[in-house]
């Protein structure tokens, strides 16, 4: 059933809370937004609102970190991973085992605008040596990452959606960290993606599918460390990668994939990203001015068709 | 309290940050001997540590947030036994542990990487959230400087402490008036400073911070405060005890060449303690 992965995640969280008094909720008034006042219900005394300061709260969590807690460090993506300078020096640097959550990532949240949505955010997140970026499709796989986020050693950067995503996995599914997951074999071509606009991608295969052709399609939910296999196999056994995702089109998943294909000196990568400044509007609207819907993910897997 | 002996100790760290930075051939005096008297009765007279245990859970921490000044705090880790004096001299050279500004990975001994002026004050207040948590009794000083305190994130982190009446935190506020490019008052005045952490509602105090017994009695004071953390607001003097450096900012990030290096171990030396 479709959910929003900050719902997700404030759930699960506040599950695993019971079982593991290591981990602590830091929050910027946003739990309500964040889902964290799920858990901050449950377990008050490790819950803490440090107000809109994000540069403290992300200090704050380090500082706990260092002195063994798990902390979940959460606020909007673009407020949170905002603070790259607190990230890099207080988490990165000091390797503190804290989580940055930033929910409400990408356009897909829709009519707030610009100022609330990050779109830059993974690409500051993995430019920080020791930071892994996590980034789920679906409910099931948030809850199951979060499950292994709670035990992961070493910073993370979570990224969720404020909007309701569509499930893409099985109920069964299992996560497995650095290593993505292949949901349709095709051989023309591979569309990988990230995030909510996985769901964009699979109906984008659906599309090519009646046009005669095969996509293989991969969700990516850990964007680093980068499942480098699964991207060399794809360039292997198909005509080319379209890499998907609701972040701009510098310095995101698909610049990582494009990193690694031009490493290894092998194939076609186009990348499909937000290439400006968002606006308020519509989810389904902004994805198609904007460039993230199956139409645009058909009409670039076409251009390596050709 | 043995004054006469923490005053010795307190000369000798400085005799040692000046030797350190000479060698270095760069790094930052000013501060560094400006809160040398206070570290000195941090760790040889205040803090509960074990240098042959240094991840002691029960530990008192300290964390730097003038990371610039870590040569004092190498200076004191050294004295007191975490690791040996000779390597005080690789300071800032290439694959050494005592890196320019602290790294906690490289050289665990610190409690925490800094550097970026205005951050260490949330990570101790982390700190002394967590160690609350697990109930330990450990305390977290934290110390923070003049010019850094014209950066917001210090009073984010002001503001936060006394709304979780964090009384296992106190800091050191090293008010020597100077910071890098001129005199505090000329760059962003910051007075009346002890006013503004009173309104942020911390306790606050006032003293000296280059006579022992005044820093002893402060901390005593913040150790029986309860309800609220503590600001010692110390004066202290730029570049304290060497007199060519004091009160200048011109000595704030330049090491003194061997001449000048030698003629401050004199007059180090030659002051009765
Ligand atoms: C965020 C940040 N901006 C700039 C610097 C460069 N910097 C290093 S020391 C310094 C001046 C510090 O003066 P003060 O805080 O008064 O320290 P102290 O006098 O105790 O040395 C500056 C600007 C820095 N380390 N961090």
């Amino acid at each position: 059933m479709a959910k929003a992965s900050r719902l997700a995640f404030g759930e699960a969280l506040a599950r695993l809370g019971g079982e593991h008094p290591e981990v602590v909720v830091l929050d910027a008034d946003l739990s309500k937004s964040t889902m964290t006042d799920l858990f901050a219900r449950k377990y008050p005394e490790r819950f803490f609102d440090l107000g809109i300061a994000e540069g403290n709260m992300v200090g704050v969590a380090a500082g706990m970190a260092l002195a063994g807690k798990v902390p979940f460090c959460c606020s909007f993506a673009c407020f949170v991973a905002g603070r790259f300078e607190q990230i890099r020096m207080s988490v990165g640097y000091n390797r503190a085992n804290v989580r940055i959550v930033g929910t409400h990532a990408g356009i897909g949240i829709g009519e707030d605008g610009y100022s609330q949505m990050a779109t830059e955010d993974i690409a500051c997140m993995r430019s920080i040596p020791n930071m892994a970026v996590v980034q789920p499709a679906d409910a099931v796989e948030t809850e199951r990452a979060v499950e292994y986020l709670v035990r992961h050693r070493g910073p993370v950067f979570l990224r969720l959606t404020r909007q309701k995503l569509e499930d893409v996995n099985p109920p069964d599914y299992r996560f497995e960290f650095g290593r993505g997951v292949i949901l349709k074999e095709g051989g023309d071509v591979t569309l990988l993606a990230t995030g909510g606009v996985v769901w964009e991608a699979l109906k984008a295969a659906e599309a090519l599918a009646a046009r005669g052709f095969a996509a293989r399609v991969v969700n990516i939910h850990t964007i680093k460390p980068l499942d480098e296999d699964v991207i060399l196999d794809s360039l292997r056994r198909t005509r080319g990668i379209v890499t998907v995702e609701d972040h701009g089109i510098h310095g995101g998943m698909g610049s990582a994939v494009a990193e690694a294909a031009a490493q290894a000196g092998a194939g076609f990568v186009r990348r499909i990203g937000v290439r400006d400044f968002a606006e308020s509007g519509d989810p389904a609207g902004l994805y198609r001015k904007y460039g993230l819907s199956a139409e645009h993910i058909v009409a670039e897997a076409e251009k390596l068709l050709r | 309290m043995d004054i006469p002996r923490l005053k010795a100790i307190a000369r000798e760290l400085r005799v040692d940050v000046i030797r350190m930075l000479a060698e270095a051939g760069s790094g930052h005096p000013g501060g560094s001997l400006s809160a040398a008297d206070i570290v000195t009765v941090l760790f040889f007279h205040k803090m509960r540590h074990r240098p042959a245990e240094p991840d002691w859970p029960d530990r008192d921490r300290f964390v730097l947030s003038k990371g610039h000044c870590v040569p004092i705090l190498y200076a004191a880790l050294a004295k007191t036994g975490y690791f040996p004096s000779e390597e005080l001299l690789t300071l800032r050279k290439l694959n050494s542990r005592l890196q320019g500004h602290p790294d906690r990975v490289r050289f665990p001994y610190v409690e925490a990487a800094t550097g970026s002026l205005g951050q260490g004050l949330s990570l101790a207040l982390g700190m002394a959230l967590a160690l609350r948590l697990d109930k330990r009794p450990s305390r977290v000083y934290c110390m923070i400087s003049d010019g850094e305190s014209e950066s917001g994130q210090v009073w984010e982190a002001a503001l936060a402490a006394p709304k979780f009446k964090t009384d296992n935190l106190t800091v050191f506020l090293d008010y020597n008036k100077v910071q890098l490019s001129g005199h505090v008052k000329n760059i962003m005045d910051l007075d009346p400073l002890p006013e503004k952490w009173r309104a942020f509602r911390w306790h606050v105090l006032e003293i000296d911070g280059h006579d022992m017994a005044a820093i002893g009695d402060a901390l005593r004071e913040a150790e029986a405060t309860t309800g609220r953390p503590t600001v010692i607001v110390a004066h202290t003097v730029k570049g304290k005890g060497v007199s060519f450096m004091e009160d200048k900012w011109e000595w704030h990030g330049k090491a003194p060449n061997r001449e000048e290096a030698e003629r401050a171990v004199q007059e180090l030396l030659a002051h009765p303690v």
